[in-house]
């Protein structure tokens, strides 16, 4: 069973959102969706400054296997990438929560997020 | 439907993730990954279920002369127990299958072919073979195992008599018997490493496969899936049917000319490979520039004028970095090379480097 933390938000396609002491929003993929994707070797991340939009992908995660697009759980301005993964992408793998891949400012978040329980119904479904 | 292998209740047990695979339920990984699962292979060992390949048995006294006929290579003077690598080609010369020939009596040829083209070989050797050839296609009653790695050799000899063991690489034994278990064993492979291919009968194969895993445990074997037997062989540059060769494609054109004999009499094929003179494309490796992933069918530029397009491409885990094989025009064959590939509308820069990207330390 894969993991969900409870203060996080989550969209059913897989990520996850966190709101930040200073207001931005990190993103990043759901420990479910790593193990789906399975070796990840690369990440195509935005550039600080670009627009994204809610539901909208805004990168491409590629592993051995696979490319999947990753979704946007907000509309804003992505104020910062997390570089470290361009070098390391397996750290996603390794702590799925802690790689987040890019912080969004002046965020409006979707009105698809559920909550962990919400999430955890959709993972049900997906794992029967 | 997809068919399940005589292993399938054993790659559940093991965790597995099953896909569809060439009308067969196979595992294309396991919990441990495709990575440790293609380093396992390159460092100590792996085991791939491959019992979806087909089987085609050509016996008689013109099973020889049938197989010169139906296929590019010359097994005019091969012995017994030998292996041979070759291609099956429509009357244009492009690409029916390619497959492996053992030798196990002048009269009686084992033939391999890909699981996905097995019906049709089958139909096209059919129609093809001279009077005097029988041919059979066993597939449903064979299993077969790939033990992949330089422990392979250590796990075999705990498992046979060194004289049962084939000692040169494409060399084979018929009849070894495994704890009681009839085997053909092969050393071949397609993963660039040294290792064995093991054909049972369906019933042994579960037994066998256990046996081969506890056998190995120790030296590091663990179990394979089809991922990582594809990361394998593009790192060593092997061909994949569907890929880097299909019928529209001569093996002139993807590089197989080592099985391709253009001094034989004649082989179905031969005359539009003549008139065709030579290839006008290559097949070539590409490693990426920068940052990024090629996969298969992508267009290649140079500068705004495509020139060709990858046949596979990924992130090779034993080299660490991104390369794929393409078939492009041969004037921007040359190694170094700077090209473009069009990954998704974005434009990846790579250059031509030389094939195999891998070769295993001999």
């Amino acid at each position: 069973m894969s993991e969900v933390l409870k203060e996080l938000k989550y969209l059913e396609s897989h990520e996850w959102a966190r709101v930040e002491d200073d207001g931005k929003v990190s993103v990043g993929i759901t420990d479910f969706a790593q193990h789906a994707l399975g070796d990840i070797v690369y990440v195509d991340l935005p550039e600080a400054g670009d627009e994204v939009t809610a539901g909208e992908s805004f990168c491409e995660i590629e592993s051995v296997k696979s490319v999947s697009g990753v979704y946007s759980p907000a509309t804003g301005t992505v104020a910062e990438v997390n570089e470290a993964l361009l070098d390391s992408p397996e750290l996603i793998n390794e702590d799925p929560y802690g790689s987040w891949l890019i912080k969004i400012e002046n965020a409006e978040l979707s009105d698809a997020l559920l909550d962990s329980e919400g999430y955890e119904a959709v993972l049900e479904n997906e794992e029967q | 439907m997809e068919l399940k292998t005589p292993l399938y209740d054993e790659h559940v047990l093991l965790g597995g993730t099953i896909v569809p695979f060439a009308g067969y339920l196979l595992p294309v990984q396991y919990p441990t990954g495709v990575i440790k699962e293609h380093m396992a292979v390159r460092e100590k060992a792996g085991l791939f279920d491959v019992s979806h390949m087909g089987e085609i048995t050509f016996k008689g006294e013109t099973a020889l002369a049938s197989l010169n006929h139906i296929l590019t290579n010359d097994y005019t003077n091969m012995k017994v127990g030998r292996v041979r690598y070759g291609v099956m080609l429509n009357e244009n010369g492009g690409v029916i299958d390619d497959l492996i020939v053992y030798k196990f009596a002048d009269d009686y040829y084992f033939v391999v072919v890909n699981a996905s083209n097995r019906h049709k070989d089958y139909e096209h050797m059919k129609k093809n073979i001279l009077p005097g050839t029988v041919i059979e296609d066993i597939s449903d009653t064979l299993s077969q195992v790939a033990l992949q790695g330089p422990a392979s050799f250590e796990i075999m000899g705990r498992l046979l008599d060194e004289g049962d063991i084939p000692k040169k690489y494409y060399t084979a034994k018929e009849h070894v018997v495994i704890d009681g278990m009839d085997c053909i064993i092969s050393y071949t492979g397609y993963t660039g490493e040294k290792g064995f291919e093991i054909y049972t009968a369906n019933e042994n194969a579960r037994k066998l496969w256990n046996l081969l895993l506890d056998t190995g445990k120790d030296l590091g074997l663990i179990p394979c899936g089809l991922g990582a037997r594809d990361t394998l062989r593009l790192e060593a540059a092997m061909p994949l049917y569907g890929h880097e060769m299909d019928d529209t494609i001569t093996p002139l054109e993807t590089g197989l000319d080592f099985g391709v004999k253009m001094n034989k009499e004649e082989f179905i094929g031969k005359d539009a490979l003549v008139k065709k003179g030579e290839p006008m494309i290559k097949r070539v490796g590409l490693e990426v520039v920068g940052r990024g992933i090629l996969r298969e069918h992508q267009d290649v530029l140079s500068g705004d004028v495509k020139v060709g397009h990858t046949t596979s491409g990924t992130f090779c885990p034993y080299l660490k970095k991104a390369v794929a094989m393409a078939l492009i025009d041969k004037e921007h064959a040359a190694i170094g090379t700077e090209l473009t590939v069009d990954v998704r509308g974005r434009k990846i820069a790579a250059k031509v480097i030389d094939l195999p990207f891998y070769t295993a330390e001999k």
